[in-house]
């Protein structure tokens, strides 16, 4: 199948549409709630959380014994927020800093995951098998109900988000403010915190244990290049989110052997490299532009300041001088000589410069201009 | 015990000492996250070895692999240099994307690649006794044994050799720069000697639960001390503690070796956590609460030192005007009580001589900001704590 016959097939084949739609609501879900993540520079905690869940799933189907997914990934949602509230504890009550806990948390959890899903494995039960998808997910088992799940949690977050928007946008950007004003920052802080969790529990699934934790920071880090203003940065996460998640589908679709979740992975890091290089006010390619327009202006009023103090030493500033004395001087081009001629600050007689009129006045004022520039 | 068993023991207590050793630094510098990085980050780096050499075991394979390590910190360090995001973001992007490229590499080349990403990420201890090292036909132990063995021994000369400007460069890299010993040289040095242990623990324990090894033994070391020696000396101890109880909890559930050894990691540290002498989860919330008495003690003396009147001092009075409970204002009266700063006639209360003396050296303490000495000044009063 290539990728032409995939994007005919989506609307009429079943297993196609599910998984498209599971993956873009995840996304748009994750990216939308990874904003908060990255912004409250809790990126790595998503890591954390997704690696936590993995006991939790484990010991819901050790007690239930069903293989039920709404069981399980309340298991993950359980021990998930064990986890994150564990990590909180380390970090106020001790001096370990949030990495260490981090880490501990992730391998930790994740070590007594594998202990009970090996132990389960030997267990004389014919349901076991499977389990291990959660590991790194397999977006083709998902079913119609689970594509529900997601659209009902997803629409939850975004009414819970819509009603504290006010609130969730304070705490994140001044958390003292929030507290002076009397909101109760320990409440929208774990009401946050709880929807991350759950939108990496719902992600599980799909893209695994492993994986999971690029899906909420990839969508939400580029989209942060695009713009200053959070609500702006929520909407574009979502899209980019929803995005990788059906280009990815419909690489992993259209080829053998690709699981969905890496491949979901590497097309939001693209969403990534192209935002960090491409991105009009923070990229890279736009900041190394302006950076040499900014030399070049430079080294231009350089040359013009120089030629404006030999000038000064003369009764007439317009005497020509050669352009050898200029030959010494940093900053002076054959390029920053022809734009001084082109703006008219210049005549060039064969070997010899002089200062115009205009050049003379302009090179009198340029600190005073810059001035005026800044103000 | 069978000499198989006792090959695995000592496979994972040596992993165990190996991780130990740099993961208290990581630890110390705020690197955490950076070997949970690399331990994602080296499966490409595997993969191309894998196709190269077809071995495992291969030095070449394991130099790829801890090239890929280093790449993925110069890579988060590049990233963090941009100010685009900030750093902890850098590296959540960075291994995800590393490990899935690794991923779909086995996947597309699944047939003739004997290389398993489950492997890759949990390992198998069990298995390692049965791949042999053979030399001129003699068999002379099991290959991980030597791997691991090689990469212990060079990570204790390095850590001989570099002790001290490890130790320097950790706690102030700005005195270790002015005394000559680059941070940077240090640093990379040692983000490629953790990338080694990681590629080299791999196929022990796995990718996931080298993390582990690195960083639960350190932190439970560092809990309990704040000595560099003592605390290297600690985490190694805590790391072979895990390896080993870890491996009977295994045989005895007959389940992952690697899944519980990090399960014995995770009830040691919680135990530390819990009861770490002055640092553990329960002597923090006591000194917390003596802390919180303390400051309602002060408060209540400085109340009454400002106030001569009779009806200001009055018990009852205390109870409505400084907002308090009247059990907590009955544990602050005993407490000033039995540390003879008030005196109570007819529940009318009033200063002693020593209550009025600590009162005021304390606000000048308060005043003057320095919180230090308030400690000494409450030693010198003999201040009983309740």
């Amino acid at each position: 199948m290539n990728l032409q016959d995939y994007f005919s097939l989506v609307f009429s084949d079943y297993t196609l549409r599910t998984i498209t739609l599971g993956t873009a609501i995840l996304g748009a879900v994750t990216g939308m709630l990874g904003s908060f993540a990255v912004l409250r520079k809790q990126s790595l905690l998503g890591d954390a959380i997704s690696h936590a869940a993995l006991p939790g799933i484990a010991l819901a189907f050790l007690i239930t014994g069903a293989k039920d997914t709404n069981t399980l990934l309340l298991g993950a949602l359980v021990s998930g927020l064990v986890g994150t509230f564990w990590i909180r504890g380390i970090v106020t009550k001790t001096h370990l800093k949030s990495d260490t806990a981090l880490g501990l948390i992730l391998s930790l959890f994740f070590g007594f995951g594998m202990l009970l899903l090996t132990f389960i494995q030997k267990q004389p039960n014919a349901n076991q098998a499977g389990l291990d998808k959660y590991l790194f997910g397999q977006a083709a088992t998902l079913v119609e109900s689970d594509v529900w799940l997601m659209a009902i949690i997803t629409g939850i977050c975004l009414i819970v988000m819509l009603l504290f928007w006010k609130e969730f946008k304070l705490l994140l950007f001044d958390a003292d403010y929030t507290k002076t004003l009397g909101f109760n920052t320990k409440f929208i802080d774990v009401l946050i915190t709880t929807f991350i969790v759950l939108a990496i529990v719902l992600g599980l699934q799909t893209v695994g244990v492993v994986l999971m934790s690029a899906m909420l920071l990839a969508p939400a880090a580029a989209a942060r290049q695009w713009t200053n203003s959070l609500g702006k940065m929520v909407f574009l996460a979502a899209i980019f989110g929803a995005f990788s998640g059906v280009f990815g589908t419909a690489i992993s679709a259209s080829q053998d052997n690709l699981s969905t979740g890496p491949v979901i992975v590497i097309v939001a890091s693209v969403f990534v490299v192209i935002s960090f290089i491409f991105s009009p006010g923070r990229g890279l390619l736009f900041r190394q532009i302006r950076f040499i327009k900014n030399r070049r202006d430079l080294e231009f009023q350089k040359t013009l300041a120089f030629m404006y103090h030999i000038a000064e030493t003369h009764e007439d500033i317009s005497h020509p001088h050669t352009i050898k004395i200029l030959n010494n001087f940093q900053g002076f081009t054959r390029k920053t000589l022809q734009k001084l001629v082109d703006k008219n600050y210049v005549t060039l007689d064969g070997a010899m410069w002089s200062l115009t009129e205009e050049g003379f006045e302009t090179a009198a004022n340029l600190y005073n201009q810059n001035f005026k520039k800044h103000e | 015990m069978s000499n198989a068993q006792f090959e695995i023991q000592l496979i994972a207590s040596l992993v165990a000492i190996a991780c130990a050793i740099p993961g208290t630094f990581l630890v110390l510098r705020k690197m955490a996250m950076i070997s949970d990085a690399i331990s994602h980050s080296i499966l490409p780096g595997l993969v191309v070895g894998f196709f190269i050499t077809q071995d495992l075991n291969s030095p070449l394979l394991i130099l790829l692999a801890a090239l890929t390590g280093v790449i993925t910190v110069i890579l988060v360090e590049r990233i963090q240099k941009t100010g685009l995001v900030k750093e902890d973001t850098a590296i959540g992007l960075v291994f995800p994307a590393l490990f899935s490229i690794g991923v779909i590499m086995i996947a597309k080349n699944a047939n003739d690649v004997h290389l398993d990403v489950d492997a890759v990420l949990l390992g198998e201890l069990a298995f390692a006794p049965f791949d042999r090292l053979t030399i001129g036909g003699t068999d002379i132990g099991p290959k991980s044994l030597w791997v691991i063995g090689i990469i212990l021994l060079t990570t204790i000369a390095l850590l001989i050799a570099f002790f001290k400007e490890l130790k320097v460069s950790t706690f102030d890299a700005g005195l270790s720069a002015s005394l000559g010993f680059s941070p940077v040289v240090i640093h990379y040095g040692l983000m490629t000697m953790a990338s080694i242990t990681t590629v080299g623990a791999f196929d022990a324990v796995g990718a996931i639960l080298v993390v582990a090894l690195m960083i639960a033994p350190a932190a439970c070391a560092y809990l309990l001390t704040t000595d560099l020696k003592k605390m290297l000396g600690l985490a190694i101890f805590f790391g072979v503690f895990g390896a080993i109880s870890g491996y009977w909890v295994a045989h005895w559930l007959d389940a992952s070796i690697a899944g519980s050894i990090a399960t014995m990691l995770g009830v040691v540290f919680f135990l530390v956590y819990l009861f770490a002498p002055s640092k553990g989860l329960i002597a923090v919330m006591y000194r917390e609460k003596r802390q919180r008495i303390e400051v309602l003690l002060l408060t209540f003396l400085l109340h009454l030192k400002n106030h001569s009147e009779v009806e200001e001092r009055h018990v009852n009075h205390l109870n409505e005007h400084i907002n308090w409970q009247k059990v907590k204002s009955k544990t602050v009266l005993d407490l000033a009580l039995k540390n003879n700063m008030i005196l109570i006639n007819n529940k009318i209360v009033s200063l002693t001589e020593k209550g009025d003396e600590f009162t005021s050296q304390a606000i000048d303490y308060i005043i003057t900001n320095e919180d230090a000495q308030i400690e000494d000044m409450k030693k010198h009063f003999f201040l009983f704590r309740g």
